[in-house]
């Protein structure tokens, strides 16, 4: 049956280009304010090429649309596709490159109230271009690992020429909030860890249990589901009284730090929720270990514990890790949350940005803990991609 | 019935089936016979056009499929497969309605016609009706699968290495069934296997092919008796295709009257030569009595005469 | 027609029911709050005002559902159309994008989401709605696919062969048997709205959420603690809403056992 037209090109790329076009020229790409209160002047993309970059920029966007307008009547042809992902990271740094120029050029040097913001348009131009190329990567069909590698190496020429940026009130901001992220950061990834290493250990604990004696699996499932269902701000605040009394008790503890507020039932509250992936996956991971490897392992006289540590949980560990990545990239989300109970961490700068309508403090700690997620998610699939490459 | 004519497939630069020129009778059981990979099943699903074919043409009752429209085409035509496909979300009745239900059947025929089918499945409706597949064993499970293929009353049953994935008490219960329901409705089909015996059990006439190209096309017999080429003596079995020629003729011209007292040793009527001689090597002996249903002696054989033309 | 029906919901087995029992606990709590006074005020003595009256419970709890509802039944509607039209001729070619943005709501918090309405839609019910339903959209777009896809090939082929059309495809055989999957990620976008709903409090929502929030500021325990109980009631009956549903919808059908491991967003 021959193809039809949709079928032959790249509608999804199709798409991307067609919306790109339409951002490009109806949103704006910065906005221009002389303070913070104002929302500012929206600027164009025609705005800041024409008169700053001249005629040359607008011919590197007609040289773009014409690959990507040959990349789409060639779906299958991977020179392309690999052209069209260099282009999309070329894209990336070059639209910073871009608003970092023109603020620069527009902010008086003594002026410490204007400030240009990144617009609706440029944030969407940076999503379709890393969205086309994630496309041409999946389309170059290579190894998971090989595609997570181009997946990271798209931010590099961005992250490359960062410092062309530092004009834009984004980097301002950073810059006179830097003392307060990094500890945040510091702090976030301390509850994290505090969280998910102990839910390991109890976890394993647990589901080696949970193996041996029946009546213990229904019994946990039945309460680490339970948690699961009520929402984490509920067990956070529900945490908050019984800690809260135990401090009263025992004095001791309260000096130890263990209180109400802060980070006691932050991270009793994330342990909680990490053990559930944990569990469930350690025990998956044990079950699908062969009784008749168990055996022989016994018929050789190991004890119980060595046949664990030496047999079962090897076997078990590469269903594990698909557990403890949920975990931790879970947890790493609601890190965020426990910063309403006093926990600190890069929650903390988020809700105080979001309450003094900071727009840009908001955008500066919710991009680290997309980003430790992500970094954690990828960390994960490259070690289970590694693990099961088959040994020669 | 359906004729192929110069049919070829190319598939991602390799050719898959070439030049296939083949024409299916109505009412035989054609066995498409042939090792892995050589386009046997490939060849069914054209016929279906479940894959379509390149060059040439597949005409069905004298008419090209391509001017069908498909899914009229498909609804008749009967289709089992080695994994059932079976519906697990419907029951075995639900499942066997399904193309008398596409056909717009009014429900009491439909309803007839599946009790019908199950009972010629060997299979008690009123037992199986209401099971759904995960309650059945893998062979009920394949018997629900060519009752669902057979319901709609189709011109040909397409079957593609149903009973391959059976254990061989099933497969060959299930064997029997199929050339019993061939007898007995005369319909057309067209089956797949690489499975020489089953091949020379069931088939009016044999298509061997390797490669995507037909080797030979014939009797059971005339494969074995006169193979084409050396594939095909191979492939039928050079070492015991003479014992598997002996499995293809019956026991009855063979039969004399008895000389003395009955042998110890009785052979049904109805067995084949094969059947005898490994009753003889068992027993060590080289006369049986020949006995009927009601195992009244008939006559006796010996192993001399079943060697004779 | 399934093997076990579930059996009916007469009056008298509600209240034998753990559903029936929370929804019951829920409703009293709702608008019986201020008749706590006592049993509050004996627990927190030192709290001048042990018990939240500032608004209605009752309200709460149903702008509260009123959120969740409307911003579940957007997403599971944007979720479920996205997927299947990836089963069309057309749609085949979005589905690597498809797939990218359901994992990607495995990674991204949605308080994150929520964080980042803000600035683009301001303060109020409309960023929580849009970022509810963005992130509703997610678990249930990949609970669509990864239902599609656990249709078994052979069943696919064989219904394909006894000439059902491509709609006849979709409506008899794709949905029924994608039905355990899908109904498993709606229900998991629906617990996860409730509590991201909660935390829509902070962007200026109304919803069950301001309780804890407004005990947490003040430093009245006993405000979080008749939040979060709502909150968390209303989270327990929902989920055992969903099981019932599941029950009626698919009886002894279990979900196929190689689910990808859910992990909890909210």
């Amino acid at each position: 049956m021959p193809l039809s037209l949709v079928q032959r090109c790249n509608p999804v790329l199709a798409l991307y280009l067609a919306l790109a076009m339409g951002a490009a020229w109806s949103l704006p790409f910065l906005r221009l304010a002389p303070n913070r209160l104002l929302t500012g002047e929206a600027i164009y993309l025609r705005d800041v090429l024409l008169p700053h970059g001249g005629q040359g920029g607008a011919a590197w966007l007609l040289v773009l649309a014409a690959l990507l307008c040959v990349a789409i009547g060639l779906p299958k042809n991977r020179a392309f596709q690999a052209g069209v992902m260099v282009a999309m990271a070329c894209s990336l740094a070059g639209a910073w490159l871009l608003a970092g120029h023109f603020a620069r050029s527009v902010t008086p040097a003594d002026n410490m109230y204007a400030r240009t913001t990144l617009g609706s348009g440029f944030w969407t131009l940076c999503a379709l271009a890393w969205m086309a190329a994630l496309d041409a990567i999946h389309r170059l069909q290579l190894s998971t690992l090989q595609r997570l590698l181009l997946q990271g190496a798209l931010w590099l020429p961005l992250l490359l020429l960062l410092h062309a940026g530092q004009h834009l009130s984004i980097a301002k901001e950073y810059a006179n909030h830097r003392d307060v992220l990094l500890p945040a950061l510091l702090r976030h990834l301390q509850i994290v860890l505090l969280a998910v290493v102990p839910a390991l250990g109890l976890g394993l604990l647990l589901a080696w249990r949970m193996t041996r004696v029946p009546p213990w699996r229904t019994a946990v499932f039945t309460v680490l589901n339970v948690i699961q269902t009520i929402p984490s701000i509920a067990v956070f605040g529900l945490l908050m009284g019984p800690l809260a009394w135990l401090a009263l008790q025992w004095p001791s503890l309260g000096h130890a730090g263990i209180s109400g507020l802060g980070m006691a039932p932050a991270v009793l509250a994330l342990l909680m929720y990490a053990l559930l992936p944990i569990v469930r996956s350690a025990l998956a991971g044990l079950e699908q270990v062969s009784q008749g490897t168990v055996h022989a392992a016994r018929a050789m006289g190991m004890s119980q514990r060595q046949v664990f540590l030496q047999v079962e949980l090897p076997l078990a560990w590469p269903v594990l890790l698909i557990g403890l990545r949920t975990a931790l990239v879970q947890t790493i989300g609601l890190a965020a949350v426990s910063a309403l109970v006093g926990a600190g961490g890069l929650g903390q700068i988020m809700f105080d940005g979001l309450y003094s309508a900071a727009n840009e403090l908001v955008m500066l700690s919710v991009i680290p803990i997309v980003l430790l997620a992500t970094l954690a998610d990828t960390f994960f699939k490259v070690l289970g991609a590694l693990m099961r490459t088959p040994t020669k | 019935m359906i004729s192929f004519q110069r049919v070829s497939k190319c598939h991602e630069g390799v050719a898959a089936i070439t030049d296939l020129n083949l024409h299916i009778q109505a009412g035989e059981l054609l066995v498409l016979l042939g090792p892995s990979g050589c386009g046997k099943s490939t060849v069914l699903k054209m016929v279906n056009r479940m894959v379509s074919h390149d060059g040439g043409e597949i005409l069905f009752n004298g008419k090209n499929i391509n001017g069908f429209d498909v899914q009229d085409l498909r609804r008749r035509m009967g289709y089992a497969i080695q994994s059932t496909g079976l519906f697990p979300h419907r029951t075995v009745a639900q499942n066997i309605a399904t193309v008398p239900s596409l056909l717009d059947w009014e429900p009491r025929r439909v309803q007839a016609r599946v009790k019908d089918m199950l009972t010629l499945l060997a299979m008690d409706p009123k037992e199986f009706s209401h099971r759904l597949p995960h309650q059945l064993s893998g062979g009920q499970q394949q018997r629900v699968g060519v009752a669902r293929a057979l319901a709609a009353d189709p011109d040909v049953l397409l079957m593609d290495e149903p009973f391959s994935a059976l254990d061989p008490v099933t497969r060959a219960a299930l064997q029997l069934s199929l050339k019993e329901i061939h007898r007995a409705t005369g319909k057309t089909i067209l089956f797949v296997t690489h499975d020489i015996d089953e091949a020379l059990l069931l088939a009016t006439r044999i298509a061997l092919l390797k490669q995507g190209r037909l080797v030979q096309v014939g009797t059971p017999l005339e494969l074995l008796q006169q193979p084409a080429n050396d594939f095909a003596a191979d492939f039928l079995g050079r070492s015991d295709g003479g014992l598997k020629q002996l499995s293809l003729r019956p026991l009855a011209p063979h039969i004399k009257a008895l000389e003395g007292a009955p042998a110890l040793h009785t052979i049904s009527h109805t067995a084949t030569l094969k059947e005898t001689i490994s009753l003889m090597a068992t027993h060590r002996v080289s006369v049986l009595s020949v006995v009927d249903d009601h195992k009244a002696v008939l006559g006796q054989v010996q192993a001399a005469d079943l060697l004779e033309n | 027609m399934p093997q076990t029906r579930a059996r009916p919901l007469n009056a008298t087995r509600l209240w034998a029911h753990p559903l029936g029992w929370s929804v019951l606990a829920l409703l009293v709590l709702a608008y019986g709050l201020p008749h706590t006074q006592p049993l509050f005020a004996a627990l927190f003595p030192e709290l001048p005002r042990p018990v939240y009256l500032q608004e209605p419970m009752a309200e709460l709890l149903w702008q509260h559902l009123g959120l969740v509802l409307l911003s579940s039944t957007a997403a599971v509607t944007l979720a479920t159309s996205a997927g299947l039209a990836t089963t069309r001729q057309t749609g085949q070619a979005f589905k690597p994008l498809m797939e990218t943005l359901a994992n990607m709501g495995q990674t991204i918090p949605p308080v994150a989401v929520l964080a980042l309405a803000v600035p683009a839609v301001g303060f109020g019910e409309w960023p929580a709605l849009i970022a509810l339903t963005l992130f509703g959209v997610l678990p249930v777009l990949q609970a669509t696919l990864a239902g599609l896809a656990s249709v078994p090939p052979a069943v696919l082929d064989s219904a394909r062969a006894m000439g059902m059309s491509p709609r006849q495809l979709l409506m008899e055989v794709q949905i029924p048997l994608a039905l355990p999957l899908w109904l498993a990620g709606v229900r998991v976008s629906v617990i996860v709205n409730i509590g991201t709903a909660a935390i829509a409090s902070t962007v200026g929502a109304k919803t069950l959420g301001l309780p804890i929030l407004t005990g947490l500021s003040g430093f009245n325990t006993a405000y979080v603690i008749q939040g979060a109980v709502m909150v968390g009631l209303l989270a327990i009956a929902t989920d055992l809403a969903f099981d019932r549903l599941a029950l009626v919808l698919h009886g002894d059908r279990q979900a196929p056992a190689d689910q990808p491991i859910k992990g909890r967003w909210s």
